[in-house]
């Protein structure tokens, strides 16, 4: 009889052909996926070519994708996509996504069932532990990591402590997944989940539709974390029946499995967030955040760049008209949500509001194109990080809130709440 | 590996968007990126910065972003070491996988000011403040990172291990 597990410990042992792990264990797993963007794959595929073999191991379970600084915004980014494509080409990569399928990775690979549950996935980008909301062990790791893993499938890990978050009730109206996530990195810090998986349960998150998984478990990072997960249940098959290209795998923690520590969330005590600048964990409510005028909103990228996050913004925002002062970006994170925002005139609300709709990129989430702030300049925006020149000039400000608030705030000129439209 | 050189201090939650920022990943060429290390932090740091120095700072370092240029950047900087209370931890991987020795010394963060003389002897875990005069102990690595930091980083090893 083996040991009591976590979700997590199991997958990691199954992957490691171990009937039992534990946490500070070093060992080594096959993978699932590896994945890399245009910023880490040529630096993996570099390193790739000095291991020593000729070919990866496994074409179809690799996913390049080109998101970041795409379509190409300079020259040198333009090369840095060549390397990415020849390569895929040369190899026969499965995976790879040109212009006009593309979207921002983590929203286009399980949209289009590249990950599954049960999966063990690394990936050069530290958002990679987004598909944790479908039961996988995936984390973000280097371009080194990728490029060996590229060659071998495998990688080594040591097996992380869990912490348990269990949140229990009905959030508040205008209260979503990005408040929760947020409310979490502002209780616990950038670094309160250091080295270790997140695993959230509860009935709010049992409640929570696939995309608002997705954007919790994308956040883990954020506070340190290693990965972020959350069990298969009814909601996750429904996502992956029909979508997912291989045979999934259910996994669930031992009832007297052990964790680091388990904090306990009333979803009640949870309030529209905004993370002030320059850390993710610098959260405050809203409601006294008013006071914050602003030049830009962006609504889009891997953590709320999905359909219900621009159904979301939508709703607010229908019927009214960008403040004079805003420029408002809204980046669909995939061609699928790009199209369905048309088919269900979603696009025709935010152009009608007076912002601007683009084809799918990372872009400005990580200041790299597509709406770089000027010095002094503040945005309030749906993505992840708020660092020091995060979004552009190091004098700029960027303030994280969810779809409704970011789209409240464009109409605004100022933070607010979607009820403070008048 | 022995390392001496000038300590450069920062605080808690240094991260790779500082290190490195987003807007020089157009190139992956290490010397290109140590041009603009640390910018946002301390936009002087590339000018002062000699070949040795060693990068002392709190929690959480290199924090963020998976961008492998980080470790690059410090690295082609002229960088010998970097000295924290704690690393972020795809950052700590990175550092190993690239070469780039990292310590995690408590004790030696609390007892290093900016412009110390440092000198690390990093095979014993013993660090040293010529400046002050104060010795302190870093933890030392696991047996199997220890393996592939000796191997050459992670693509010698395992480039060694392909050929047997």
């Amino acid at each position: 009889m083996p040991r009591p597990m976590t979700i997590t410990e199991k997958i990691l042992a199954a992957h490691a052909g171990l009937d039992e792990v534990a946490p500070g264990q070093l060992i080594e797993c096959d993978l699932d996926l590896v994945l890399a963007n245009d910023v880490t794959a040529p630096i993996a595929i570099r390193e790739f070519g000095k291991v020593g073999v000729e070919r990866v191991w496994d074409p179809a379970k690799i996913a390049l994708v080109p998101d970041h600084y795409t379509p190409n915004k300079d020259i040198k980014s333009a090369e840095q996509a060549k390397i990415v494509r020849e390569f895929a080409r040369a190899q026969g990569i499965t995976h790879y996504y040109e212009i006009g399928c593309m979207g921002v990775e983590h929203a286009l690979l399980p949209e289009q069932g590249v990950v599954g549950a049960g999966d063990v996935i690394i990936g050069a980008d530290s958002h990679t532990c987004t598909y944790g909301a479908l039961g996988a062990f995936a984390t973000g790791v280097g371009s080194t990591d990728a490029a060996v893993a590229m060659a071998t499938g495998r990688a080594w890990f040591k097996v992380p402590e869990s912490l348990k978050f269990v949140i229990d009730g009905e959030l508040r109206p205008g209260v979503g997944a990005k408040d929760v996530i947020l409310h979490i990195i502002g209780m616990i810090g950038v670094d309160g989940a250091l080295y270790q998986a997140m695993e959230f349960t509860g009935s709010t998150i049992t409640a929570l539709g696939m995309a608002g998984r997705m954007t919790i478990c994308n956040m883990a990072i954020e506070a340190g974390g290693k990965s972020g997960i959350i069990a298969v249940d009814d909601v996750t098959r429904e996502y992956m029946r029909g979508r997912t290209e291989r045979p999934w795998n259910e996994y669930h923690s031992d009832p007297d499995a052990e964790y680091a520590h388990v904090y306990e969330i009333d979803a009640a005590d949870i309030v529209p967030t905004v993370a002030f600048p320059h850390l993710p964990s610098n959260t405050r409510p809203v409601s006294e955040a008013r006071d914050v005028k602003i030049d830009q909103v962006v609504v889009g990228s891997c953590t709320n760049g999905r359909y219900e996050d621009m159904a979301e913004a939508a709703a607010v925002i229908k019927g009214h008209t960008v403040h004079p002062d805003v420029r408002m970006i809204v980046i669909p994170a995939t061609q699928q949500v790009y199209r369905d925002m048309m088919h269900t005139g979603l696009t025709d609300i935010f152009l009608d509001a007076g912002a601007a709709v683009s084809t799918p990129t990372c872009g400005p989430c990580l200041g790299g194109h597509m709406g770089i702030l000027a010095a002094g300049e503040r945005a309030v925006a749906t993505t992840n990080r708020n660092f020091v020149g995060r979004m552009g000039d190091p004098t700029s400000e960027v303030y994280l809130t969810g779809p409704a608030v970011a789209a409240a705030s464009a109409v605004l000129g100022h933070i607010g709440l979607p009820e403070d439209i008048g | 590996m022995q390392f001496s050189g000038t300590a450069h201090v920062y605080g808690r939650d240094v991260d790779t968007d500082v290190i490195i920022p987003a807007r020089y990943l157009n190139t992956s060429d290490p010397d290109a990126l140590a041009l603009h290390c640390m910018e946002d932090l301390d936009p002087g740091f590339v000018k002062k910065v000699e070949p040795g120095d060693i990068l002392v700072a709190d929690e959480n370092f290199g924090c963020g972003s998976s961008r492998e240029h980080a470790p690059i950047a410090i690295k082609a900087a002229g960088v010998s070491v970097v000295i924290a209370k704690s690393f972020a931890r795809i950052f700590y991987r990175n550092a190993i996988n690239t070469g780039l020795p990292i310590m995690e010394a408590p004790e030696a963060v609390d007892g290093i000011s900016d412009g110390d003389r440092v000198t690390v002897d990093a095979d014993a875990g013993v660090i040293t403040n010529e400046t002050t005069g104060a010795v302190f102990s870093a933890q030392p690595f696991p047996p199997f990172i220890k393996d592939i930091i000796e191997g050459g980083g992670l693509v010698e090893s395992t480039r060694k291990k392909a050929a047997r």
